[in-house]
């Protein structure tokens, strides 16, 4: 049984990668940093639920099959569908984002690391709504540098996905879409953690095209 | 096998002779090349005739599919230039419904008004309806931030990668008298004079041209321009065979749609320029987008098929 749901997993996860690749021709954007097999951190911003598919599916497969994005569990875990795509066709760490389980996410998250993964997370908590660049970085990202600083932190910006795919509507536009990598960063030492989230969060907004006026 | 299909797979065969000699050329100066010295112009003309390859066979198989194979090559072609069009234009989530309009009922519609025929209907199609419906739906949602600037570059995609490129395959329903059935033929002899002209008036741009046309926005030059579309007219007659239009007609007709290629290759580059883009897009390597690589298409393809309709059907 549980080799039919791992070959149905593979099948529904090119699906995936065949659609996005199909609907915005979704294109890697590798600058200051390669496309090679090394222990990272991707760290995204997060205007729509397509952004993980999209950094998912633009990665090589060796890469793809090491990676694990950090998702809530109270949103994959919602009904069946979402509990075999999240978990077994994006291999995804579930963390419960609850404030009454504080200390768990990180501890998940950890021992994924400590396994070897590599893992997508965004850093923003919530998907970003308003007209800012991007929403206030979460500690989780500091805490993870702090704690396994032999780890690349990759910034990595997802364009155009919210024109393609507003909140609200259903039909998405085929747009291009273009995901960046950055150089990487690691916490510095005694760096403070506001200094650190600010120094992230720059990084990050300096891979976004350039708004036009 | 009949006459037409004849020509084509003659057209393919002569098409493959002149690519391998290009290919020929190009390896030989590559060869005589130092070893770790990359030559730009020779990496770009190397990468020309590598996506030449690529669309040779493209074309080949859809004319020989018949009417099918070519409205679905260009309906692919229109779609993907219209991605990358509408990718670099403005837009606000007001315009969600009408893009998606634009994308998934007026593409296919246009190209189904093109594959039955209704000539009154496809030339009218999207500079009268769309461009008076699509501001509609935009404007009902109330967003008058850009209005304008959005709807005016939103229909400006529809114009140039479906309007425009629709007309090639238009040509098929152009009914020339004793030429009938043999008018898949005249899209080889619009893509062939065109694009040849592009890739001489290049050689010719870089060996003796010196006048640029329009400085800071293309490195074109009114001597490659020149010699390109003389050059484009002597294809165009050698290959008058193929057209009902004549020896003469037919040099005249390449020349015309050679030279207007070249200005549209101009104004698009003029857009990429003010986009702060280098191509349209990454989905041809090494070559850019479909509209890079359509550009001179895209603009000749609707003068080409009104001066067949005026002059000779």
């Amino acid at each position: 049984m549980s080799f039919i749901r791992q070959f149905a997993a593979r099948i529904v996860g090119q699906s995936i990668r065949i659609f996005a690749r199909a609907v915005t021709a979704v294109r890697a954007d590798w600058q200051g940093i390669e496309p090679v097999p090394k222990q990272r951190v991707y760290f995204a911003n997060h205007t729509s639920n397509g952004d993980m598919p999209m950094i998912w599916a633009c990665l090589p497969p060796a890469m793809r099959r090491t990676v694990r994005p950090v998702a809530a569990a109270d949103y994959w875990l919602k009904n069946k569908i979402r509990a075999f795509v999240g978990p077994e066709v994006f291999n995804c760490v579930l963390v419960d984002r609850r404030p009454e389980v504080k200390d768990k996410p990180m501890d998940k998250i950890i021992a994924a690391l400590d396994e070897g993964s590599s893992l997508i997370i965004f850093p923003e908590g919530n998907r970003n709504m308003t007209d800012d660049l991007l929403l206030p970085f979460k500690a989780g990202l500091y805490n993870m540098g702090v704690a396994r600083p032999d780890v690349d932190l990759v910034p990595t910006w997802v364009a155009n996905l919210n024109t393609i795919m507003p909140k609200g509507e259903v039909i998405p536009l085929p747009l291009i879409c273009t995901v960046t990598f950055g150089a990487p960063i690691h916490v510095a030492e005694g760096e403070s953690k506001d200094d650190f989230l600010k120094r992230a969060s720059d990084a990050l907004a300096a891979l976004a095209p350039e708004e036009r006026s | 096998m009949n006459e037409t299909t004849n020509d084509i797979l003659l057209l393919a065969f002569g098409s493959f002779g002149i690519l391998i000699a290009l290919t020929f050329v190009g390896e030989v100066l590559r060869a005589r090349e130092e070893p770790g010295f990359v030559n730009p112009i020779l990496d770009t003309y190397m990468t020309r005739v590598q996506s030449w390859w690529g669309m040779v066979a493209f074309v080949g198989i859809a004319l020989l599919m018949g009417k099918i194979g070519v409205m679905v090559l260009f309906a692919f072609a229109s779609f993907a230039a219209l991605r990358e069009f509408l990718t670099l234009t403005t837009k606000a989530k007001a315009d969600h419904l009408s893009l998606a309009l634009a994308f998934f009922v007026v593409l296919p519609l246009q190209y189904v008004f093109v594959g039955l025929g209704w000539d009154g209907l496809y030339t009218v199609f999207i500079p009268v309806y769309a461009f008076l419906l699509l501001p509609i739906v935009s404007a009902l949602r109330g967003n008058t931030d850009r209005y304008l600037i959005r709807v005016a570059e939103t229909q400006w995609g529809l114009m140039i990668a479906v309007f425009c490129v629709s007309h090639v395959p238009a040509l098929m329903t152009l009914e020339v008298e004793g030429h009938e059935d043999r008018t898949v033929l005249m899209i080889a002899f619009l893509v062939m004079v065109v694009q040849l002209g592009d890739l001489l008036e290049y050689f010719f741009g870089r060996r003796i041209g010196k006048t640029c046309i329009a400085n800071h926005l293309s490195p074109k030059t009114w001597e490659g321009v020149f010699c390109g579309v003389v050059c484009a007219a002597i294809i165009g007659g050698l290959l008058s065979w193929i057209t009902p239009f004549g020896v003469l007609g037919a040099m005249a007709m390449a020349a015309a749609a050679s030279l207007v290629g070249m200005f549209g290759s101009l104004v698009f580059a003029a857009i990429k320029r003010d986009r702060g883009v280098k191509d349209w897009s990454h989905l041809i390597p090494g070559q850019g987008g479909f509209v890079d690589q359509l550009d001179s298409v895209i603009f000749a393809a609707p003068i080409f098929y009104h001066f067949t309709k005026f002059f000779y059907a």
